[in-house]
């Protein structure tokens, strides 16, 4: 297949994979409809569609792997060319990390409010960003683009994922400061449950930004002849870094928890989407690789 | 008592433990990052002076407000050091007393138990001797004070050890920036292909030593620049790939050496480094007067515009009498619309068209005011002619003639000498680790009272581990 073919493929794959995600909201909205409904709640309804709902969603999730992958094979390289690249991989690794947290932690009650962040981010990707596939402009042409975006990449996948829950901790901790939990939000776990999980997924992927942080400076160094210039990524992921950082160092020396915790939360990550939706397309500097 | 002088350094010890607390270095921390966001949303002279440039033009009123507060240099204004000078000092003055505090601590056995355990949360009691905790506690690496009645034990010292490798590790990096600016160098040169570059401070187009930099003992290295391919996709217009090959010398008597340098891959002499920046086209040109005497010829570097790399320059004739100046635009692959009059359509050289026009009269050079290459004053000039030409074609004005005989590519060369980079890096690799480590450990204290068969224990540190670890104790 030439590659042409294999961009071909990718795209149709990329579809593919964004109606299997409408099929999984359509379930988990199902699901949240089943339970929310008063007096007799039937709870095999509720099962059925989460489960469907979950079946869906693996499969859009196996699609969109191979139309990642597709998409390298296609230009012989890394996906990570563009921001159209930046942002199919990045829902990947959300959807992935979804799944594998949700091995330990039930979080198919989150499952709507993931697919619909999937789909805005697909959408968005399809209309907004596509760009055909093309060969790396020089300046990417280096073994720091796999280990820098790579990493990039993965920590925000991860922080979304984090905001995500920090986002239903505030929901839940709003009804349960309005009175009682209603039936639907019975089933949910706990505040705290929800407050460590948040953390934990930031405890786990802050080391993972620091390094594509340092990664970026080496690259930065061997690229353009500084590793460290003020452009307005580095600004921002500096800004995230302590945002970040003040957000562990509150709660381990500090003992912030639950809504203080989880609004630092939000703050550092819309940070994270700033520097990558703002900075990537309206922002001058050289980290304008969206190709728009 | 001489209770003003008292209160004096009191005051100032006030300032200085208000400075050190960990609690301000943060909230330096956190103003470092707000102070650093308006150097991304204006444009800054460091990385885009032109587009300072345009913001004056534009917003003349407002941008001189922007400038009183260096709102186009933030990273180099007075409010910006002040605050990461600050955290430097908090920094130091953080981590120094209490790394001579610990330093004592970590030679000195815990402190004894206390006379009553009670009064601990996790308070119990167990069946077991003193001799046979002891041994756990032993085992498990515990360090321990001991008399007949008690025991106090602890563990955990990495954490403190790695948190503040951590802090230092941070003034490392600090330092290394600062040894980065003051002993480092940058500048960039223009170089057209065929030429050579010699490493002294003249051959600069921009030079930016640091404070201490000795600009005569520059790395003694030459490079010729032999041949630059630029690539391009034909559809996207894209650049594919930028190739230059030069040959070097690092000494002056050593043999050259040919080298190819990209735009990942930077050639190294030493602790400098060059870097291939950016890359434009020479017209080459010959100006002869009305008798056919040459009075100027060679190529002339000129500025791209776009990515398809429409060029402006000019041509200066300080020579001819009186004086004459050609202000140029040059179009590798020449297309013209109704909008913007001619212009480049490709990057490379398909249609190479170089478009005059020619002035007489005053170029001005003499007069001390630094002047632009690429362009000319025309104030006191008069235009007397206009032409568009293609390679071997030559144009009469009349006071003379200019031939195009060619063009060739020039690469801009970025030399930079960063002597602190690796402290940085180091240091910035090391405090990734050591905060790593000082998470990852947790400092604790097991106390044990005996008496006969029956001990009594209780700790402090981390709960829920702790917890677990003196349950363990107890069954084992």
């Amino acid at each position: 297949m030439t590659g042409r073919d294999w961009a071909y493929l990718s795209n149709n794959l990329i579809y593919v994979a964004l109606f299997t995600y409408a099929f999984s909201l359509l379930g988990y909205a199902f699901a949240t409809a089943f339970s929310v409904k008063s007096g007799g709640i039937d709870r095999s309804t509720t099962k059925r569609s989460n489960r469907s709902a979950t079946i869906f969603f693996i499969i859009a999730t196996l699609v969109l792997t191979f139309g990642v992958f597709t998409r390298g094979l296609s230009a012989n390289r890394v996906p990570w060319g563009n921001m159209y690249e930046y942002s199919i991989t990045g829902a990947l690794i959300f959807a992935l990390a979804y799944l594998v947290v949700g091995m330990k932690y039930d979080l198919r009650w989150l499952g709507l409010p993931i697919t619909i962040l999937i789909l805005i981010i697909l959408g968005t990707a399809i209309t907004l960003l596509y760009r055909p596939s093309a060969p790396l402009v020089p300046a990417l042409q280096s073994t720091w683009l796999v280990v820098h975006v790579a990493a990039a990449i993965f920590s925000g996948g991860l922080f979304l994922l984090s905001n995500t829950v920090a986002g239903a901790y505030l929901w839940l901790d709003y009804v349960e400061r309005k009175g009682e939990r209603s039936e639907f939000a019975k089933k949910l776990p706990s505040l705290e449950v929800l407050d460590q999980l948040s953390y934990r997924l930031v405890a786990f992927v802050f080391p993972i930004y620091t390094f594509a942080v340092i990664a970026g400076a080496i690259w930065a160094e061997a690229a353009w002849g500084r590793y460290w210039g003020w452009d307005p990524k580095e600004t921002w992921s500096f800004i995230t870094w302590i945002l970040y950082a003040a957000y562990l160092h509150a709660r381990v020396t500090a003992g912030w928890k639950g809504r203080k915790a989880a609004w630092l939360s939000l703050i550092a990550g819309s940070s994270v989407l700033f520097n990558y939706v703002y900075i990537n397309v309206w922002g001058a500097g050289r980290h304008t690789y969206s190709g728009l | 008592m001489s209770a003003p002088e008292l209160q004096g350094s009191s005051s100032l010890r006030y300032l200085w433990r208000q400075l050190t607390s960990m609690r301000n270095a943060l909230i330096l921390l956190l103003l470092l990052g707000l102070a650093s966001i308006p150097g991304s949303i204006y444009p800054q002279r460091t990385q885009s002076p032109l587009k300072v440039r345009e913001y004056f033009e534009t917003n003349p009123e407002f941008a001189k407000w922007l400038d009183r507060f260096y709102l186009f240099d933030v990273y180099g204004s007075p409010w910006f050091s002040a605050i990461y000078i600050l955290l430097f000092v908090s920094l130091i003055g953080c981590v120094a007393p209490r790394s001579w505090h610990y330093a004592k601590e970590a030679l000195r056995k815990p402190a004894p138990a206390p006379s009553s355990l009670k009064q601990f949360e996790n308070y119990q009691q167990a069946n077991g001797t003193l001799d046979s905790a002891a041994d756990w506690l032993r085992a498990n690496r515990f360090r321990i004070t001991r008399d007949s009645r008690s025991i106090s034990a602890e563990k955990g010292y990495l954490r403190e050890t790695g948190n503040l490798l951590f802090h230092l590790s941070l003034i490392v990096v600090l330092l290394g920036i600062g040894a980065s600016s003051v002993f480092g160098m940058r500048g960039e040169a223009i170089v057209t292909i065929g030429e050579r570059f010699i490493n002294v401070p003249t051959s600069y187009d921009n030079l930016a030593p640091g404070r201490f930099f000795n600009l005569e003992r520059m790395t003694p290295f030459t490079i010729t620049a032999a041949k630059f391919d630029a690539e391009y996709d034909a559809e996207t217009r894209q650049p594919l790939d930028y190739t230059l090959v030069v040959t070097v010398t690092d000494s002056p008597n050593s043999k050259p050496v040919e080298r190819i340098v990209k735009v990942n891959k930077p050639l190294t002499f030493g602790d400098s480094r060059v870097y291939l920046q950016a890359n434009g086209f020479s017209p080459l040109v010959t100006v002869r007067d009305k008798t056919g005497l040459i009075k100027f010829e060679g190529p002339v570097p000129f500025l791209p515009q776009d990515s398809n790399l429409t060029s402006i320059g000019a041509i200066k004739v300080p020579d001819a009498d009186p004086q004459i100046g050609f202000v140029a635009s040059f179009f590798p692959t020449a297309a013209r619309d109704e909008v913007r009059g001619g212009f480049s359509s490709f990057p490379e050289l398909l249609d190479p068209r170089l478009l005059i026009s020619v002035w007489q009269g005053d170029l001005k050079m003499d007069s001390g005011v630094p002047q632009s290459v690429y362009r000319i004053d025309t104030d006191e000039m008069e235009r007397i002619g206009l032409k568009g030409l293609s390679i071997g074609e030559s144009y009469d004005y009349g006071v003379g003639s200019i031939t195009f005989n060619g063009v060739v590519p020039w690469v801009n060369l970025q030399v930079v000498k960063d002597p602190g980079k690796q402290a940085a890096l180091i240091g910035s690799i090391f405090a990734f680790l050591m905060s790593a480590l000082s998470f990852s450990i947790r400092q604790r204290r097991i106390y044990v009272r005996g008496n006969g068969n029956k001990i009594e224990i209780a700790g402090f540190g981390n709960r829920p581990g702790l917890d677990e670890e003196i349950k363990r104790m107890v069954e084992r």
